[in-house]
């Protein structure tokens, strides 16, 4: 095995290209023969840009993933002539061309994602390349209970195949189940009573899906329910990372068990949230050291991405990367995967005790939850007060000894990152927010807290 | 010499003052707020005796240093005078006093004062004058120099800066503060002091203690050639070279002619007598054209300038995630009576006391109040809920009033004044138009004067309305601000003609 930091001075390009083969061989090795469906370091192709990623076979259709996919839930966005926000669809198109030109062939997106705008956009990015390049995920993703509507949801599978003008979908997903207040209803209500699930079973056997899987937050029941039917899922999508292997949120699902069960059951998992909404990549600064000392160079991003990739029935780990820098280094990181040993792991687990210890919102900022009706910015109040926390600049009484300090830090990051009309003080309670939170977050009681602690900041309280 | 030590020391307290305009952060009120204090119509105002015994000692001894060195007004001109130099020199000569104009300027003032007719008051007031143009022409400058440090601050993730909203408080003060600028600007550079020898009530007055002055620059007979040098670059153009005479009532004793002169002919002295001089009639100057503004009631901010697109919130059809829903601008509902700040005890006090120097509005920092456009209180602070409430904490306008018409408060008095009453307007509630749960107005009633009660009484699971219990109610706007119904509130304040405790 090559490490990375013998190769910091060779151009990223060729070296790949003097070590794809290496690669190859060396991950083969370390994973030995596991029936089948290890990972390997494709050589296949013979084009020089598929040598250097870690690749994973999916038994049931044979299809080889590359180990990094591309999750298209936050496409870069720009302000247009007319000061509306769109889709930065030149952006777009550079990191496709970038992922693709290095192995990365497993796309997901959703008719939802981005404000409804992402399905288009990857579309027109894919378009571009030849179909056999890329594998392309999307989902039944009915959550308005008038897409329950048989005919609402049929339009809702048509609409991509229309978008990317292809046949046949190489991914199919039932979107996020487990949702809702009562999670069983719910999932009769958008899959069963009006037989889009029997539907879906049928166009995988006529062919124009070619995997069938879903991806769950939530009850549990829905996932076990799922699982103990008598047909072959072709891959399930689950939240993984070193925080939720065993410290899963109270109302979501350990990924151990998770992931547990679809080993049982010959199902490749799919991970997404490798980084539990980037909030694996910035560690306060105890944790960091951690980490460091064990590999000095590696981001913290890296480490996340390495535990996602590690475990053996993982076909792919979604990211969705907005920056050229953060693409290139996922990249890196799986090309090829280095699994992590055991003391690494350990390394880990002191980590998540920190991450434990603190008081972090358990927030992805996936945006399900968006938009607000009244304009409140969620997920951006959220990721303030989850990075104040990593930062140590959320006093936890007014006599710490950097309380003036954390004061003034959380008060002005707080009115530059959400504006003043879109902060938790206009908050109605209403409860609209509350069933869309795959995390299950109970956001109006989490704002209202949040609101008393900006108050007692801003009015000095003692506390 | 003494010029010199007359440009530092009014430098200094020209810069101060006029950062005690522009400083949004209340840094520089503790340590200079007294320099608006020793200001003299808001010393009289607040009935300041000590300031008004000082400044009346003050010009009895040296003249009238008040004009050259404390007020602001005085100071700016001085400045607009000397650049003006730069093109022209030699530029005055001795005019005799519009005698005629400044008394009956002083008159109309003292007037007005007694007669409670505010807004010739504050037209008049150097002070305000200069706190006017200050606070509506220099001070967004300032602010956005400040946000650039801030863009540059968050890049860096330094909070050292922050960034804050430019706004336009109101628009009728903003056109007296521009046409005095140019009038008082106008007059400097034409004619260095003239405003203040023919206008400024303030400069009338302490002309009338200063030819009393005990010291005073003099001629020194047997060594003045009479060249007309001094007079020459005298801005208030009240000397006479030729006779050797100087009119004291005039003279700001900014010492240029004692260091103009180059045969040491003129002294700054004690104890010399006031040589008499004849009157003569005189050309008027160019009379100042003080325009009251069409007092429009329209409140102009920055940011309705750029949100003439608003759209209902509820605007974007719901079809992906992200994205954030449209913010209906808030409309101002027009009081019966409006609302001032606690401690400003009365719509009456603050009438006959406010000079409108609009430091109050500068300071806000929940940027609530504004200068009225109204005739009867003209550019004197109301309050305003569209940009934040009443905040709890915060007590700056009550720290910096010079006049004393807010006076100082703790944040305990200020919990227990009431300024207005909120009124429940059902019509508007969300909760009933639209069946939603909402909180917004209990949960931020600093006095909890609100409660939620079931909208059914007959059953409590209903949901909640706001119930008011004005006994408790302070008048703080938060539930007016931050009620989600746009873009007129469905809860409002208001005002309380007299001031109450709770």
């Amino acid at each position: 095995m090559q490490s990375k930091k013998q190769n910091k001075n060779i151009n990223h390009r060729n070296f790949f290209k003097v070590l794809g083969a290496g690669a190859a061989t060396s991950t083969a090795a370390l994973y030995g023969c596991d029936t089948g469906n290890s990972k390997t370091g494709s050589n296949s192709s013979g084009t020089s840009y598929t040598e250097e990623m870690t690749y994973q076979t999916n038994p049931h259709t044979g299809d080889v993933v590359s180990l990094l996919g591309y999750g298209c839930m936050r496409w870069p966005l720009r302000t247009n002539s007319n000061g509306e926000e769109e889709i930065d669809q030149d952006a777009v198109n550079d990191l496709v061309d970038h992922a693709i030109a290095h192995g990365v062939n497993y796309f997901d997106t959703s008719p939802v994602y981005v404000r409804g705008w992402s399905e288009k956009a990857t579309g027109i990015a894919l378009k571009r390349h030849p179909r056999e390049k890329f594998f392309i995920a999307t989902k039944m993703s009915n959550f308005a209970p008038e897409l329950y509507d048989r005919e609402a949801a049929l339009a809702m599978y048509n609409n991509f195949l229309k978008e990317l003008q292809v046949d046949y979908f190489d991914y199919y997903l039932l979107h996020s189940i487990g949702g809702g207040t009562d999670a069983m209803e719910t999932f009769r209500q958008r899959y069963e009573y009006n037989g889009i699930f029997d539907f879906l079973k049928e166009e995988r056997k006529a062919g124009r899906i070619r995997n069938l899987g879903f991806s769950y937050h939530g009850d549990i029941a829905v996932f076990d329910y799922l699982l103990s039917l008598d047909m072959q899922w072709d891959f399930c999508q689950i939240q993984l990372n070193y925080v939720d292997w065993k410290n899963a949120t109270d109302r979501n699902t350990n990924a151990e068990y998770l992931y547990g069960e679809l080993v049982k059951r010959n199902v490749l998992a799919i991970i997404m949230e490798p980084l539990l909404g980037g909030r694996l990549a910035r560690l306060n600064q105890h944790a960091l050291n951690i980490l460091k000392q064990e590999r000095p160079e590696d981001s913290t991003a890296t480490w996340a991405f390495r535990y996602a990739g590690t475990p053996e029935h993982v076909l792919t780990v979604l990211s969705g990367m907005v920056y050229m820098e953060h693409l290139q280094e996922n990249i890196q990181t799986y090309s090829p995967l280095q699994p992590l040993n055991q003391r690494e792991y350990e390394a880990l687990e002191e980590v998540t005790e920190l991450m434990l210890r603190s008081d972090y919102i358990p927030c992805t900022e996936c945006q399900y939850c968006m938009p607000c009706p009244y304009g409140l910015d969620i997920p951006g109040t959220f990721a303030h007060y989850n990075r104040c926390i990593t930062e140590e600049n959320l006093p936890k009484s007014s006599v710490d000894p950097n309380y003036t300090k954390a004061r003034r830090a959380f008060l002005i990051g707080y009115n530059r990152s959400v504006p003043k009309l879109r902060q938790v003080n206009h908050c109605l309670g209403c409860d609209e927010c509350v069933p869309k939170c795959p995390q299950r977050i109970p956001i109006p009681d989490e704002m209202e807290r949040i609101d008393l602690y900006v108050e007692r900041l801003k009015q000095k309280l003692t506390f | 010499m003494l010029r010199k030590i007359r440009m530092a020391t009014a430098a200094f307290c020209g810069v101060l003052t006029t950062l005690l305009f522009l400083d949004f952060t209340g840094t520089i009120h503790g340590w200079f707020g007294w320099l608006a204090k020793i200001q003299f119509v808001p010393a009289i105002l607040a009935l300041n005796v000590g300031v008004i015994v000082f400044l009346v000692l003050l010009t009895l001894l040296l003249g009238r240093i008040y004009c050259s060195v404390i007020c602001p007004l005085g100071v700016y001109q001085d400045m607009v005078s000397r650049l003006a130099a730069r093109w022209k020199k030699r530029r005055f000569s001795y005019s005799p006093p519009v005698s005629w104009l400044r008394y009956g300027v002083l008159v109309l003032f003292v007037v007005a004062m007694v007669a409670g007719i505010s807004m010739i008051v504050s037209v008049l007031d150097p002070y305000a004058t200069y706190g006017r143009m200050s606070s509506n022409l220099l001070a967004p400058f300032y602010c956005w120099g400040n946000n650039f440090l801030a863009y540059l601050a968050e890049r860096t993730d330094s909070y050292l800066f922050y960034d804050v909203a430019v706004w336009l408080p109101g628009i009728a003060t903003f056109i007296v503060a521009i046409l005095l600028f140019m009038v008082v600007t106008l007059l400097a550079w034409r004619g260095g002091r003239t405003y203040c020898n023919t206008i400024c009530p303030v400069g009338t007055v302490l002309g009338m203690l200063s030819r009393f002055s005990f010291y005073k620059p003099v001629f020194v007979a047997d060594q003045c050639n009479q060249c007309g040098l001094c007079a020459w670059n005298c801005k208030a153009s009240c000397m006479d070279a030729k006779n050797q005479t100087i009119d004291y009532s005039r003279c700001v004793t900014c010492m240029n002619c004692i260091e103009t002169c180059n045969k040491a002919a003129m002294k700054y002295l004690p104890g010399q007598t006031v040589q008499k001089k004849t009157e003569v009639p005189a050309e008027i100057p160019v009379k100042p054209i003080v325009a009251m503004a069409d007092s429009r009631r329209r409140f102009l901010s920055v940011t309705s300038l750029f949100a003439l697109t608003t759209v209902a919130a509820k605007a974007q059809t719901i079809e992906g995630d992200g994205g954030l829903a449209l913010i209906e601008d808030k409309k101002r509902l027009e009081k019966e009576t409006p609302i001032v700040p606690p401690r400003a005890m009365s719509l009456q006090n603050m009438n006959t006391h406010c000079t409108a120097c609009q430091l109050c509005v500068s300071v806000c920092p929940n940027q609530i109040l504004y200068p009225s456009g109204k005739l009867h209180n003209f550019m004197q602070p109301e309050i305003a809920y569209e940009r934040g409430y009443c905040r709890p904490e915060c007590t700056q306008c009550s720290e910096v009033c010079p006049t004393g018409t807010i006076r100082s408060i703790t944040t305990a008095d200020k919990s227990a004044i009431q300024i207005g009453h909120a009124i429940w307007n059902k019509e508007k509630c969300l909760v009933d138009q639209e069946d939603v749960k909402c909180r917004v107005c209990e949960s931020h009633c600093p006095t909890n004067a609100i409660q939620l009660v079931p909208r059914d009484p007959a059953d409590p699971d209903s949901l909640r309305i706001p119930a008011i219990d004005n006994e408790w109610c302070i008048g703080c706007r938060a539930c007016e601000h931050l009620c989600p119904s746009r873009p007129y509130s469905a809860i409002y304040v208001e005002g309380n003609h007299r001031h109450r405790i709770v």
